[in-house]
């Protein structure tokens, strides 16, 4: 990720005759990084209230209340625990638009709880896209793990049924269950993942234990709609948010959360399998600052 | 779920409207409206900065203040800006006049580069029917090279890989066989990279260097933010390529990024690519996308695709037989199937010129679930051919028949009857009064 906002000194220099043209600059920076316009103008408006109400005539000051807004709405609704019942198999389903990077998520997921001790079932229901399956497999491979899949185009549910059946007789701890990506506003495809959950209900006797949607870092405001479509028709329990080893700055995090508090959990930042953390809100600040 | 940007204009056009005259404040707002639209839409910032700048200086040049119409003004300046950053129409492909095309694919991981290859050789083949074979170049992702194989079976079109071979080798080596074996265009597929991956980014300068292709395409992701500039621009430092592939311009994408692009990095954008089908690809037309940003919908595309999937003479027998009220099951079953030919309920429905309010109050009433019309397909197919022939015919024990063998309830089948007989008599209608439409819908 790169600097949400640069160079705060010198534009503080650069504007010392007007304050507005300073402000309107952060709230550009800001904009650029993704985050809303609505959220920005919040965020500017509680740190000029601020700023003025203690007389702060230092931009290095300001940035840190930028900073602490900023972390207050990452705060909101935290929560990184993923939710691994007494009873197992625990059930992760893993949802998103197209390329957000869902299997590799689902690989890089499989493999912590591998370091954990855990025993992971893979369940390759996305029998859509061309050579998928196999892209699970060769992780299944890797990490020596089971992993259930039926033929292409076979209904993906059956996928589901088919491995928590295996999960249970075979005493694993965990089901991570990779789909096939999807527009939150393809209504067939949203429906066949409401079926999917209900298969899963009817085979734990309670909701999937996470239900996790995959957001790519560089996307714009369109995430927004993402996790609104997808909470609407799925009841989400996080998010993890890949590829922040981009050049992006991942600011739509900061509107999602502010508007839609879903909690994200984790993080992607890179090729590799261990890649993967649960998200922390200062350490994610630090780095928008550094 | 259509665009906020063609909502917000619409809402402010038409609070304008209603007041006749425009003042300069409401220019003033008007810009502004303007300018949280873009941003909405993730239009880059300093993009956007400029549009208003030139919008403006245009709108105080023509004295539009005064204008009994300021509002068609005010739209026509918007859309010409917008068609302008646009960029040019995609001038579509220029084959090499000696020995294959060679062209190269590149972009972020996860941007689409694989199914757009995969759309570009379709397109090519259907298009111009030369032959296309494609170079797998991705050693990095899983199953990649499958992936591509898989695809690439269905369209009927070969892939070389080498394993062992690092990516230029697997490039070169491709192209010479391919070249050999007489194909007339080669695409190179590569691995998904990062723009600031130092060591990814010499190689694919490396493979540019070694095969030197005749086209390069940078494939991105319609939904990327305000980073999408830097992403074009870094690439095109290092890598400089002919056009844009936009992907994921399904029906929610704004696709500010495709307003931004050219702009900056002045690369049109030659292609674009609007769904998970194979067909789902086409040349780039900057009125056309304009036209959706302003809610003008996108009847040109929508009368496109009825044409290619409707005959003119099949045209003209159903109107015919509308005009004679003739109409029967059989008839409707074909252009239910013709809709779906075209693609998804919503799809269509966004390209059809209805204002973005009342698009959304509509969409909210009716149901767009294209597995309504698997359930009268199911109906109709439970017919006898005599049945589809003569709808009257159809009394109580038929339509008791006809729910037992498609699964759905006689309630159904009466509604369905009864919506039939009434499009009936609206088309016969519509044909007397208002000639002859020749859409099949």
């Amino acid at each position: 990720m790169q600097k949400l906002i640069r160079n705060i000194n010198y534009l503080w220099n650069k504007f010392k005759n007007d304050n507005r043209l300073f402000w309107d600059e952060l709230e550009e920076q800001m904009i650029a990084g993704d985050i809303s316009i609505d959220t920005t103008a919040m965020i500017l408006d509680e740190v000029k209230k601020n700023a003025y109400s203690e007389n702060i005539n230092d931009p290095e000051r300001i940035e840190t209340l930028i900073k602490s807004e900023i972390i207050k709405i990452l705060e909101i609704n935290k929560n990184t625990e993923l939710n691994i019942p007494h009873e197992p198999p625990a059930v992760f389903l893993i949802v998103g638009v197209n390329g957000t990077g869902k299997t590799s998520s689902v690989a890089k997921l499989a493999s912590m709880f591998k370091k954990d001790g855990k025993k992971v079932l893979l369940s390759a229901a996305d029998t859509y896209r061309a050579a998928a399956v196999e892209q699970l497999q060769h992780y299944a491979e890797k990490l020596n793990l089971d992993i259930v899949y039926h033929q292409k185009f076979s209904d993906p549910g059956a996928v589901v049924y088919d491995s928590i059946e295996k999960a249970k007789a075979k005493g694993i701890d965990i089901v991570l269950i990779d789909t096939a990506g999807r527009m939150q506003t393809s209504h067939n495809l949203m429906e066949e993942l409401k079926k999917i959950k209900k298969v899963i209900s009817g085979r734990i006797n309670r909701d999937a234990d996470e239900i996790l949607l995959v957001i790519d870092s560089t996307t714009g405001q369109n995430a927004k709609k993402q996790v609104e479509l997808f909470n609407k028709s799925l009841n989400l329990t996080g998010i993890i948010l890949t590829k922040t080893d981009s050049t992006s700055k991942g600011g739509i995090v900061i509107t999602i959360k502010n508007d839609l508090k879903v909690p994200v959990k984790l993080i992607t930042s890179g090729e590799k399998l261990d890649d993967m953390s649960y998200f922390d809100a200062v350490k994610f600040t630090d780095l928008l600052f550094s | 779920m259509f665009d906020t940007l063609t909502a917000r204009f619409e809402d402010l056009f038409y609070k304008i409207k209603n007041k006749g005259k425009l003042s300069p404040t409401d220019l003033d707002s008007a810009l502004r409206e303007i300018k949280l639209a873009l941003l909405e839409a993730d239009v880059n910032f300093k993009v956007v900065k400029e549009f208003l700048e030139n919008v403006k200086t245009k709108a105080t040049g023509e004295k539009i203040l005064e204008s009994i119409t300021p509002y068609q003004q005010v739209v026509k300046i918007v859309n010409e800006e917008i068609i302008k950053m646009l960029g040019p129409s995609s001038g579509g492909i220029s084959f090499s006049s000696s020995g294959p095309t060679i062209i190269m694919v590149m972009g972020l991981q996860g941007s689409g580069k694989t199914s757009s290859v995969i759309k570009l050789a379709n397109y090519i083949n259907s298009k111009f029917s030369r032959k296309v074979s494609i170079v797998a170049a991705d050693i990095y992702r899983p199953a990649a090279v499958q992936q591509l194989k898989d695809m690439a079976k269905n369209i009927n079109v070969d892939v070389f890989f080498q394993s062992g071979l690092d990516p230029v080798s697997i490039s070169s080596k491709g192209v010479e066989f391919f070249r050999k074996n007489g194909s007339d265009v080669i695409i190179i597929d590569t691995a998904g990279r990062l723009q600031i991956d130092r060591d990814m980014m010499d190689e694919i300068a490396n493979i540019r260097k070694k095969i030197n292709p005749h086209l390069i395409y940078l494939v991105l992701d319609a939904m990327t933010g305000q980073e999408a500039v830097n992403i074009a621009y870094g690439f095109n430092e290092k890598v400089e390529y002919d056009g844009i592939i936009m992907t994921k311009l399904d029906s929610d994408t704004r696709g500010g990024a495709a307003l931004s692009v050219y702009h900056v990095v002045k690369k049109p954008i030659e292609f674009i690519s609007t769904g998970e089908k194979i067909e789902d690809f086409d040349l780039f037309h900057p009125e056309r996308m304009a036209s959706r940003i302003l809610g003008m919908g996108d009847i040109l595309t929508l009368v496109e695709k009825a044409e290619e999937v409707v005959s003119e003479k099949e045209a003209k027998l159903i109107e015919e037989k509308i005009y004679k009220n003739e109409l029967n099951f059989e008839d409707f079953i074909s252009q239910l199937r013709s809709i779906k030919k075209i693609g998804s309920l919503d799809k269509i429905f966004s390209m059809i010129p209805v204002p973005a309010i009342n698009k959304n109050k509509v969409a909210g009433k009716i149901n767009l679930d294209d597995s309504y019309i698997d359930r009268i397909e199911a109906i109709i197919n439970s017919m006898t051919v005599e049945e589809r022939r003569k709808p009257h015919i159809i009394n109580g024990s038929r339509r008791k028949r006809i729910a037992k063998g498609s699964g759905s309830s006689v309630t159904e089948i009466n509604k369905l009857l009864k919506q039939f007989s009434k499009t009936r008599q609206l088309l016969k209608q519509y044909s007397g009064t208002k000639g002859k439409s020749g859409m099949p819908f």
